[in-house]
């Protein structure tokens, strides 16, 4: 039994879709998403606003409110499937083995209730531990995260404390009842520049240290390089791109990923160049379009991507799988980009302009 | 945190000032100069018995004056003397608190505990059939004036079912269970509207808490939903509340005037609406800007709870 | 994102009349309380002109054709009350006085207090101060108590002294309303613009802030319009709004209230008009509200 379930993925997802219905019409937040994780690895979950990666992590979790939600496929952690279980067996589950940290440190502690029972009530459900001993345990977390004068903060209220200690607070709450899967939604798109390394540094040592698998939502690539074992490119509520985090970056084939790639603004480069913006919007998840999704914003677009909707399947490297019909570095991608050009295509003029550049040297203005 | 109370003490203050000069200065500015209140129109030919009433009443100084005298006289508790019955405005006022008081206590305690739990549920199950139904039925209570509740309330309980006397009022001292038979169909027919306005009020705050992250991360600790919703969700929801039912009671003080009326009960409204058929101006003063203060004071107070209930008002000193 | 807001796609619904389309949206309670203040309006408006519609102040039974406290009859719809007057003739006329009022109320509100409100909140500064402070101290007066003080101390009691005197008592609230939303318009960026290209303030008053703040006191005007009716209703019910015979729900109610015994329907029909009233309103009012913050949270 342990054995099998050692072998086994911690969490298996597999055709995970997720359909909210709103006056306008069903708003299809995940289409489709398929995955697995490991005991103690971890997996960066990339895209931009709307790409529906914290829409995944809280459908995994079961922690989308509201009536309009339905949430279909299958879920499998640690043997059974979480989308059929009941809000009790869920509340089972949440905090003692599957835990999250959220993206606003300001907003996701109330600011009614001190941090000493906002760390410890859950500790006291789960744990059955008295008032003293859920006192020692958040002392002993709260230094665990590196918060100074632990006793203190304790009975300070959030407003007291600063974003990024906030954020250590909430951390600290995750990981209470040492859960063998913390989601970390945008944990650093809140915080100062400065903290968010401080932070970042944080998650990675308590994930290596407990062993604990951990998803790291971001819409910055940055944040998952170096990070974390795998990285998942999400585009519109679909994978478009999976791969380990180091073959990823080295070798990185969708055009998506490519033009996240290039939205970073880099201090090598010469002062005003102009940064790479995507252009274009993200699909209409209502009534998405025909073919790939991110064909109307591609610079390498040809007939094919319009009419066919291209398939998330291995490339030759079996780890790396990719929904492309013409992958960043192919042929095929270099005749419909030198097409598109020619044809004024505007993100292909873009492309070209903000490639301009750096290649030539910076002679931009 | 010191500074908080004393800017609110000072801001009552000037408030109350500022109220009690607005009362005196309707009541002496408006058209019907109040000779004609203390002497009758056709006694007013006798010029020297009118010069004498007027010299005694001082209404020959100018306003200003009287006013300072006036407010001299109420800081020390002396709000004049009721131009028809000679009796003092304060002991008149004194003597008619306990019934509007206990009226409007036993209207705000049973509508809170009745809307708590409504608002509640209605929140926590948002769209459902029993929030419509909840919130329908806010809706329309909240169109029901207190005179069409009460008249309703003693057709049915006091004239058909007689469960509970039609008029009147029984003193707390003098009988226990006769006094609650006469406040309840008041508080009932006052209760309606405040029960209402309760409600919707929670549960709309309730619903915006309820969306908050915090509540999203104390689920996903896996604590259960009814500790969520009183222990995290309500807290800042029944600070609204406070608020509500404290600008509330200037609604229920009006209402009070209505349904003490309607039931003929000897309260404070009851006393206004006679001084002001019988013209007696002292006491429409008196009574006036005894229940502004109350008013305002109710406000200033609830504003200090806050002190109490919200620690970031706390330290935001 | 929302195909309806492109222009370049016209959908069907955006073709068709935008009065249609509104009431589309409606659920059905809303559309029977908005047709109940339409029929209420039209009555008040044209009671002169209603075939049939007895006079309300007559009294049949002075004249030997009419009998008190009548049950509904083919003469007289909702039966008479205790002086023989024809309830429904009364409910259409008595529906006047709490129109009058309440549109009263609405326009010195939407006018004065719109204007004020939105000045203030827009220079802030000592004007700012000043007038919140006499608004304050207005407000500082539980409502029914400061109308009963002033209605009483006029001494006259015909349509125009009330609805003058609630309509001034509205102006406060108004400003309040209009101050808080201002504020906020104010620190938007089309504002900010604005100021930076140099436009004049009084410009800018008229053309940015007031258009903006105008949509919430409508929306704020639905569900005063109602306080205000119970409040001439109260006002009337202690026999204090306008004289008799002059009919108001609120009189009405009063007047029959002494012959409950006897026949209790005409304390129930005034009672219902005035409950009907401000139910319409307040739930065409509620309905308003949702559907604007609905658009504001789309945009």
């Amino acid at each position: 039994m342990v054995d099998q379930a050692a072998n086994s993925p911690l969490l298996k997802v597999d055709d995970l879709r997720t359909t909210f219905t709103i006056p306008a019409g069903d708003v299809k937040a995940v289409r489709g998403v398929s995955f697995s994780l490991d005991r103690g690895r971890t997996l960066g979950i990339v895209g931009e606003s709307g790409s529906g990666k914290t829409v995944l992590a809280r459908s995994v979790m079961r922690l989308n409110l509201g009536t309009n939600v339905t949430t279909t496929g299958t879920a499998v952690f640690e043997g059974t499937d979480v989308l059929t279980r009941s809000p009790a067996e869920m509340r089972q589950l949440w905090g003692t083995e599957m835990a999250m940290v959220f993206q606003d440190p300001m907003t996701s502690l109330n600011p009614l209730v001190r941090v000493q029972r906002q760390v410890t009530e859950h500790l006291c459900r789960h744990l059955n531990l008295n008032r003293s001993e859920a006192r020692q345990a958040a002392v002993d977390l709260l230094r665990e995260v590196r918060i100074p004068d632990p006793e203190t903060r304790l009975r300070s209220f959030p407003h007291e404390l600063s974003g990024g200690m906030r954020q250590r607070v909430c951390i600290a709450v995750a990981l209470a009842c040492a859960p063998s899967l913390l989601f970390a939604d945008e944990p650093t798109t809140a915080l100062d520049v400065t903290v968010q390394h401080q932070i970042l540094n944080l998650l990675s040592r308590e994930q290596a240290d407990r062993e604990m698998a951990m998803v790291l939502v971001t819409h910055d690539l940055g944040v998952v390089a170096g990070r974390t074992d795998d990285t998942m490119v999400m585009y519109a509520g679909t994978v478009v791109e999976h791969a380990p985090t180091a073959s990823l970056f080295a070798d990185m084939r969708h055009p998506y990923s490519e033009a996240l790639m290039r939205s970073i603004p880099r201090t090598s480069l010469p002062s005003h160049t102009r940064l790479a913006a995507i252009t274009g919007r993200p699909p209409d998840l209502i009534d998405p379009p025909t073919g790939c999704d991110f064909s109307p914003r591609c610079p390498y677009v040809q007939d094919q991507c319009v009419n066919e909707e291209p398939p998330l399947v291995e490339t030759d490297d079996p780890t790396h799988r990719l929904a492309c019909w013409t992958p960043v570095g192919s042929p095929e991608a270099r005749v419909a980009f030198e097409k598109n050009l020619a044809a004024g295509l505007q993100q292909a003029v873009a492309v070209d302009l903000s490639a301009a550049p750096s290649s030539t040297g910076g002679v931009d203005g | 945190m010191g500074s908080f109370i004393a800017t609110r003490l000072v801001r009552l203050v000037a408030t109350l000032l500022a109220v009690s000069f607005l009362t005196f200065l309707l009541v002496n500015l408006l058209p019907g100069d109040a000779i004609n209140a203390l002497i009758p129109i056709e006694a007013q030919q006798d010029q020297e018995y009118v010069a004498q009433v007027r010299a005694e009443w001082g209404l020959d100084d100018p306003m200003l004056v009287r006013y300072g005298k006036w407010l001299g006289d109420a800081v020390r508790g002396d709000l004049g003397d009721s131009i028809v019955t000679s009796r003092a405005v304060s002991s008149e006022i004194a003597h008619r608190i306990p019934v509007t008081g206990e009226l409007m206590i036993v209207t705000v305690i049973f509508s809170v505990l009745l809307a708590v739990p409504l608002g509640v549920m209605s929140a926590y199950r948002e769209g459902s059939r029993l929030d419509q139904f909840i919130s329908g039925g806010a809706q329309f209570a909240l169109s029901v004036p207190g005179f069409v509740a009460g008249l309703l309330f003693i057709y049915v309980f006091a004239m058909k079912l007689g469960w509970f006397p039609a008029t009147g009022w029984t003193r707390i001292s003098n009988s226990i269970s006769g006094n609650l038979m006469t406040v309840t169909l008041p508080a009932l027919s006052l209760s309606v509207i405040e029960v209402a306005v309760y409600t919707r009020v929670v549960r709309s705050d309730l619903v915006t808490t309820l969306k908050e992250d915090y509540i999203l991360s104390a689920r996903s600790k896996g604590l259960k939903d009814g500790f969520i919703l009183f222990r995290h969700a309500l807290r800042p929801s029944s600070l609204t509340l406070i608020t509500v039912v404290g600008l509330n009671i200037g609604l229920l003080l009006g209402g009070t005037v209505v349904v003490e009326f309607l039931f003929a009960l000897p309260g404070l409204g009851k006393r206004l609406l006679d001084a002001i058929f019988q013209r007696d101006f002292m006491m429409v003063q008196g009574i006036t800007v005894f229940v502004a203060m109350v008013y305002v004071v109710v406000n200033t107070l609830v504003d200090l709870v806050y002190l109490v209930v919200d620690p970031r008002i706390r330290k935001a000193d | 994102m929302d195909t309806a807001l492109d222009p370049a796609a016209p959908t069907e619904a955006a073709r068709r009349p935008w009065i249609r389309r509104f009431v589309s949206k409606m659920p059905w309670t809303t559309r029977f309380c908005a047709s109940w203040l339409i029929v209420i309006v039209g009555a008040a408006v044209f009671a002169d002109l209603i075939p049939g519609l007895a006079d309300p102040n007559y009294q049949g039974f002075l004249f030997g054709d009419g009998v008190t406290n009548e049950g509904p009859s083919l003469t007289h719809f909702l039966g008479t009350d205790n002086n023989s007057r024809d309830i429904l003739a009364r409910i259409v006329y008595g529906a006047r006085v709490s129109l009058i009022v309440a549109l009263a109320a609405v326009f010195m509100g939407v006018v004065f207090g719109g204007f004020f409100g939105s000045m203030v909140g827009f220079v802030r500064g000592r004007t700012d101060s000043t007038v919140m402070a006499v608004v304050d101290v207005i407000l500082a007066f539980p409502g029914l108590v400061l109308l009963l003080t002033v209605v009483t101390l006029l001494g006259r009691r015909d349509l125009v002294v009330i609805a003058t005197v609630i309509g001034f008592l509205s102006i406060p609230p108004y400003t309040r309303v209009a101050r808080a939303n201002a504020l906020s318009i104010s620190r938007r960026e089309f504002v900010t613009a604005a100021r930076a290209i140099g436009t004049r303030k009084r410009t800018i008053l008229f053309r940015e802030v007031i258009p903006n703040v105008l949509p919430t006191l409508l929306a704020y005007a639905m569900v005063n319009a109602a306080v205000i009716i119970l409040l001439e209703g109260a006002l009337a019910f202690l026999g204090l709004s306008v004289e008799p015979p002059t009919s108001s729900w609120g009189t009405m109610v009063n007047a029959s209230r002494v012959d409950l015994q006897i026949n209790v329907w005409p304390a129930i029909w005034p009672s219902l008009a005035l409950v009907f009233t401000v139910y319409s309103l307040n739930n065409v009012g509620d309905w308003l509200r949702r559907l604007r913050s609905v658009r504001s949270a789309a945009l």
